[in-house]
């Protein structure tokens, strides 16, 4: 039976994490590579690098860090932010990335998921979507791209929707709304994407503790969950974590 | 000496990298030449089946690949380089396979999540010499739209024939085929973790030390 995914994330600035972590004895706690790798002890199922770098002249480290990664992590390794024409796209894969997340440059145009996933294969093909409620009852998600900032007045469900139509492999879906609280994943929304479409769906925004993850892959009927800070900080453990999901009878990978 | 196969596509670094961590000798190679004199060959995969198959016939390595196989040489396909093996795929009908074992490469029904992504969990034959140290039930990494069905599998008779192990997506598929000295398996060794790293190991040492079967 396919297990459900855990997945940590790591936002990396210039070639180094942003978020520090302190419960792990690393010689060097600001390094992906070697946060990826204690990640991969721990268990968890994939590692997802977010590469918030501003300045164009240092996107090139992203290609170095994934190298030095991917020479010593062997699961899966996904790179998203920057992320704009194949090009870019080659270099990262080339270096020993799995899979490519694309948002911004996909909803300015749509035709680039096609590409990515002609040229590389849709399994290599991340939509990242990021959403947030129109309003407290409402039912409708919106699309914001530029990491947030920049709304759209692109519905995210029928978004999800013609990104698979457009040849993604997976949707990496984060909840504004949710996203820092640690109040939990919005289940709704997971489960109205993952509902549209016939690909896998990772939720992302919100984990504050186990349960919540218990929740977002049962109710909201995600594949895989990801989180940032708690596993940064160590209020979560992965090995606890997923004995926490095979407790709730959630097929995991131990 | 393992001789891994560039043939322009799939992910050549992820399985360099896995052969370097675990310290074994090998080339990376797209030329015939060379792949006629391999002791043993690796063909990694990711990717669309008619252009594997048509990067490996522009490089005149389909009948070198045949020949090669033909006399017993240890090869390890992963993903689309287990589809390779095969007669046919449905992911590009009108290129034929290297057509050493029979059958056809289906696509996952309709109702299922495709690409089946994520790690999924292997039912181990007994015997097979890929899973040797190998607890029972492992959890492999799995990316792929299209498989082998198991009704594919010939009797248990055939001579030399493993179906090495199942795993389970909406239908029980085929996750790893064994046939003399020809590996074949469905998800990623080179992305499995310490587990995919050990069945490499294993496929090395078996590159090492032939079966003395016969050739497929």
């Amino acid at each position: 039976m396919l297990a459900k995914r855990v997945i940590a994330c790591l936002d990396v600035k210039d070639g180094r994490v942003v978020k520090g972590i302190q419960f792990l004895q690393l010689r060097d706690a600001g390094d992906p590579a070697e946060l990826a790798a204690a990640y991969n002890r721990e268990g968890v199922d994939e590692v997802v690098f977010l590469d918030i770098t501003a300045s164009s002249e240092n996107r090139g480290l992203m290609v170095e860090t994934v190298v030095r990664t991917a020479r010593q992590v062997f699961i899966p390794l996904a790179v998203g932010g920057g992320i704009r024409s194949i090009t870019d796209a080659r270099s990262i894969l080339t270096s020993g990335a799995d899979k490519v997340s694309v948002n911004t440059a996909a909803v300015e145009k749509p035709e680039l998921i096609t590409e990515l996933s002609e040229e590389f294969g849709s399994q290599a093909v991340v939509l990242a979507i990021d959403a947030r409620r129109d309003g407290l009852d409402s039912n409708a998600w919106r699309v914001y791209t530029y990491g947030g900032r920049q709304s759209t007045n692109i519905n995210a469900i029928e978004w999800a929707i013609e990104g698979e139509a457009f040849g993604a492999g997976e949707i990496l879906l984060t909840s504004m709304d949710r996203d820092g609280t640690q109040n939990g994943f919005d289940c709704e929304l997971t489960r109205a994407i993952s509902r549209a479409v016939k690909i896998p769906v990772i939720a992302s925004g919100g984990a504050g503790n186990a349960e919540h993850f218990a929740q977002v892959l049962t109710e909201g009927e995600a594949d895989a969950a990801l989180a940032a800070s708690i596993f940064h900080y160590g209020s979560v453990r992965v090995a606890d974590l997923k004995s926490h999901l095979k407790a709730r009878g959630i097929p995991v990978r131990l | 000496m393992i001789t891994v196969i560039d043939y322009g596509a799939g992910n050549l670094r992820s399985v360099e990298n896995a052969l370097r961590y675990l310290e074994t000798p090998f080339q990376v190679t797209s030329q015939a030449s060379d792949v006629a004199q391999a002791s043993a060959i690796l063909l990694p995969g990711v990717g669309h089946f008619g252009q594997m198959i048509r990067s490996l016939d522009v490089l005149g390595l389909v009948p070198v690949l045949r020949q090669a196989l033909n006399r017993g040489l240890p090869y390890l396909g992963i993903c689309l380089g287990m589809h390779a093996l095969y007669e046919r795929s449905e992911e590009a009908p009108s290129w034929p396979g290297l057509g050493l074992l029979r059958g056809t490469i289906r696509r996952f029904e309709p109702g299922l999540k495709v690409p089946h992504m994520g790690w999924n969990q292997l039912r181990i034959a007994p015997g097979s010499r890929l899973f040797q140290n190998i607890a029972a039930g492992p959890f492999v990494y799995f990316a792929h739209s299209y498989y082998l069905p198991t009704e594919e599998i010939p009797s248990s008779n055939e001579k030399n024939f493993h179906a090495a192990a199942l795993a389970d997506y909406g239908v029980p598929f085929v996750a790893a085929v064994e046939k003399s000295n020809i590996y074949g398996v469905q998800f990623h060794p080179e992305k499995s973790g310490e587990l995919g790293l050990q069945m490499l190991r294993n496929f090395v040492e078996v590159s090492r030390k032939p079966s003395s079967r016969m050739p497929a």
